[in-house]
């Protein structure tokens, strides 16, 4: 199953080495990983993806983080109401004839191009990732040259259907 | 003029002030009266100033950095307070790495500061420069590069916090050479902020009462105890609540003197060579409390077996511990003292497990432990009995890893806490002497025998010199079977006697090899001749090596084989 856990961690000197050792270390498997500041000076954001075989794992997982010095909070939000997003930048090889016919196919997406050149476009996309993989399957037939993806990043919803149940009270 | 005198050394004092002054002056803060320590290029400044500083704790040279860090993790293991070490930058600590991985794994809190090359050229692969953030990250519980020398004091003293409160380990601190040679001039940073660092003393008081309920419905309940007990100091708490219940206790090999094993409800150690009794209960009960200790593999054997009927209870102050490794019922997160003292405060009607007690305390008496005598060389288990005899079960006992490792864990009976030294979880070869010189010298009027094998003690044997330096007055026993035994053993049952590269062949003379170190040395190969000679070398004051010929092919039984559950164990004889 695939899960999406947040940390906010102290923005310290090699603490993503840190909990991408940890990471490697006990076997877990990310997906992707997002790290950028947050609202308070010195505490950084970290959004993982990870694909995980049972909640033993995950919960060791969500322990195992915590358990890192740095690392003040744990919370695995993909039962949540939740908003994810990704960025991604598609290069797509384009002559003048096809830029309007990939534009239409852009459009529904909300996509834009961000750049032009003689044969290529740069096409930028920010959605959930499943809407970002659809998006590139149906580029692909026009060649994607280059592809790249920032990895989710991801908040709880303002209002939540029930309380919010923290990792650190299911340890007790 | 005395005001002058006193303005002047004022004066001296402010203008000495460097990082490396800083530094030494923290450790004092600390209390530290034991430096394990070894010199080198990026650590001169730190020297320096404790040359200035005119020897405000005790500073162990040995021999080896590796010699270092298991003396740090023995001086740890027996007075529960940090061991501390220095070493230099580069292979100064990289030579760390076994120890520190080792005190990782039986969770021994070690502070250990290293050199390191000056910032300045950090990462450009400078002399004697290696990433020691990078090679100790997966083996800390933390650790720290100091980049300015405001922050020194602040970090020696988050170092000293997290290495031996929650569950203790090894946390350690990088400085580079610049910082130690700095001027600490302005303002320093000395209050210690770990908002990410809270661990749970306290348990939660439902828990607690949970337990007591599955307690009071089982009919066949067992404790186990692990080394956690020890970390808490709870063993007068552990006895009291046994006793209270009449609950069989067994204990894992780090957990060894937590419950005394003289006492009657003691079913010594469980695990892959543990005792019938224990594994035996383990399997039966329906009820098995862990108290501080993390279900390692050569504790549970197959997983599928263990425990197969039982309700799990585990109390341990790490939560990543609770449900890692076997499907845990009641989980309590908190100090095994606090726990235990909660437990004994909840009044518990248990049902009558009278029957129960019977069962495996009989197996205690129909299925002891055993042995075969032989009528040629020392029998290795009968040597161990005469240690814990001649030593009136009353020693500091140090182990390598091994055959010796797992005799001595079931021949010595330990009735005190902290009094078993031996590396479990890594299985460290080379631990067990150099580990007894830290266990001496932070007891040193306790009699300190370290018991190791012919293979391991010729790893870390260079440490001799430090016991001649010091006269530090331990035994160390050698058990010498010329072969890596355990391997032997294995490579016996498991590969069909083919002994690739285990037997040592080519052993040197430990007599004239301790001799040369100036240390007296004895050889005994004749059983006859063992209990005299164990009486005098006991009550020797001064270092003692003895070369004990054991059974070369003698095995470590009773045994659970790789990938089987704790009841198929091998090499049970019922008593006649």
């Amino acid at each position: 199953m695939k899960r999406i856990i947040t940390a906010a961690v102290q923005n310290r000197s090699g603490v993503l080495n840190r909990i991408t050792g940890m990471l490697s270390k006990r076997a877990f498997n990310i997906e992707s990983i997002s790290v950028g500041t947050s609202e308070t000076e010195g505490i950084s954001k970290m959004t993982f993806v990870v694909e995980i075989s049972d909640s033993q794992k995950l919960e060791q997982l969500t322990k195992q983080l915590n358990k890192q010095i740095d690392v003040l909070k744990v919370s695995d939000i993909t039962d949540k109401a939740m908003v994810a997003r990704e960025l991604a930048l598609i290069k797509v090889g384009s002559t003048g004839q096809n830029r309007a016919e990939i534009q239409g196919v852009i459009q529904p997406f909300r996509a834009s191009v961000i750049d032009v050149s003689k044969d290529s476009l740069i096409i930028q996309v920010t959605g959930k990732p499943d809407k970002v993989d659809a998006l590139i399957n149906l580029l692909k037939p026009y060649g994607i040259k280059e592809l790249t993806r920032t990895g989710v990043t991801a908040f709880q919803r303002g209002q939540q259907p029930q309380p919010v149940q923290e990792v650190n009270t299911l340890l007790i | 003029m005395k005001v002058e005198a006193k303005l002047k050394e004022q004066a001296a004092e402010k203008t000495l002030t460097t990082g490396a002054d800083v530094f030494i002056r923290s450790l004092v803060d600390e209390d530290v009266d034991t430096v394990f320590g070894y010199p080198g290029g990026a650590v001169l400044p730190i020297y320096d100033a404790l040359h200035r500083a005119k020897a405000p704790f005790q500073h162990i040279l040995c021999r080896h950095e590796q010699g270092l860090i298991h003396a740090a993790e023995g001086y740890a293991r027996v007075t529960g307070k940090p061991g501390v070490v220095i070493a230099t930058s580069g292979p100064g600590a990289t030579n760390l790495v076994t120890g520190i991985t080792d005190a990782m794994m039986d969770s021994l809190p070690v502070v250990i500061f290293t050199g390191q090359v000056a910032t300045g050229v950090i990462g450009t692969d400078a002399f004697q420069e290696a990433d020691v953030i990078g090679i100790t990250t997966p083996i800390t519980k933390h650790n720290y590069q100091v980049t300015d020398v405001k922050e020194l004091p602040r970090i020696v003293k988050e170092a000293f916090h997290i290495a031996s409160t929650g569950r203790p380990g090894p946390v350690v601190v990088d400085i580079p050479k610049n910082i130690a040679n700095e001027m600490a001039t302005g303002e320093l940073d000395k209050e210690f902020y770990l908002p990410g660092y809270q661990p749970t003393i306290k348990p939660n008081p439902l828990q607690i009462r949970k337990l007591a309920d599955a307690l009071s419905r089982s009919k066949r309940p067992l404790l186990l105890s692990g080394a956690g007990v020890l970390f808490a100091k709870a063993s007068e708490e552990l006895k009291l609540f046994a006793e209270k219940y009449q609950l069989p206790v067994t204990t894992t090999l780090l957990g060894l003197g937590s419950f005394p094993g003289t006492n009657e409800l003691s079913l010594g150690m469980a695990g892959m060579h543990g005792t019938y009794a224990a594994n035996m209960g383990i399997y039966e009960c329906d009820l098995l409390i862990n108290i501080g200790a993390r279900f390692d593999d050569r504790l549970t054997g197959a997983i599928k077996h263990f425990a197969p009927d039982a309700k799990v209870a585990h109390i341990d102050i790490d939560p990543a511990e609770i449900g890692k490794n076997i499907t845990t019922n009641i989980p309590v997160v908190g100090d095994a003292k606090e726990a235990l003292k909660a437990l004994l405060e909840n009044e518990v009607e248990v049902t009558n497990h009278d029957k129960w007690c019977e069962k495996v305390f009989s197996n205690k008496s129909n299925y002891p432990l055993w042995y075969e005598r032989s009528n040629d060389l020392i029998s290795p288990q009968w040597l161990l009995e005469q240690v814990y005899q001649a030593s009136k079960g009353e020693a500091v006992v140090t182990t390598d890893v091994g055959q010796h490792q797992m005799w001595a864990a079931q021949f010595y009976q330990f009735d005190r806490p902290d009094r078993w030294v031996t590396s479990g979880g890594l299985g460290t070869m080379g631990f067990g002497f150099p580990a007894a010189i830290g266990a001496q010298l932070g007891k040193p009027t306790e009699l300190v025998v370290s018991i190791v094998g012919d293979g391991g003690f010729q790893m870390t044997l260079q440490e001799l010199a430090v016991l001649k330096q010091w006269n530090l007055p331990v035994k160390v026993i050698i058990v010498n079977n010329e072969a890596l035994g355990m391997v032997r053993q294995w490579q016996e049952k498991f590969y069909d006697e083919r002994y690739s590269e285990t037997l040592l062949s080519e052993n040197p003379d430990f007599v004239k090899l301790a001799e040369s170190y100036g240390i007296r040395a004895l050889k005994v190969d004749n059983e006859e001749d063992v209990p005299a000679l164990l009486e005098d070398v006991f009550s020797y004051d001064g270092p003692v090596v003895v070369d004990c010929r054991v059974v070369k092919k003698d095995c470590v039984y009773p045994m659970v084989a790789p990938g089987t559950g704790n009841h198929e164990m091998i090499g049970v004889t019922k008593t006649k």
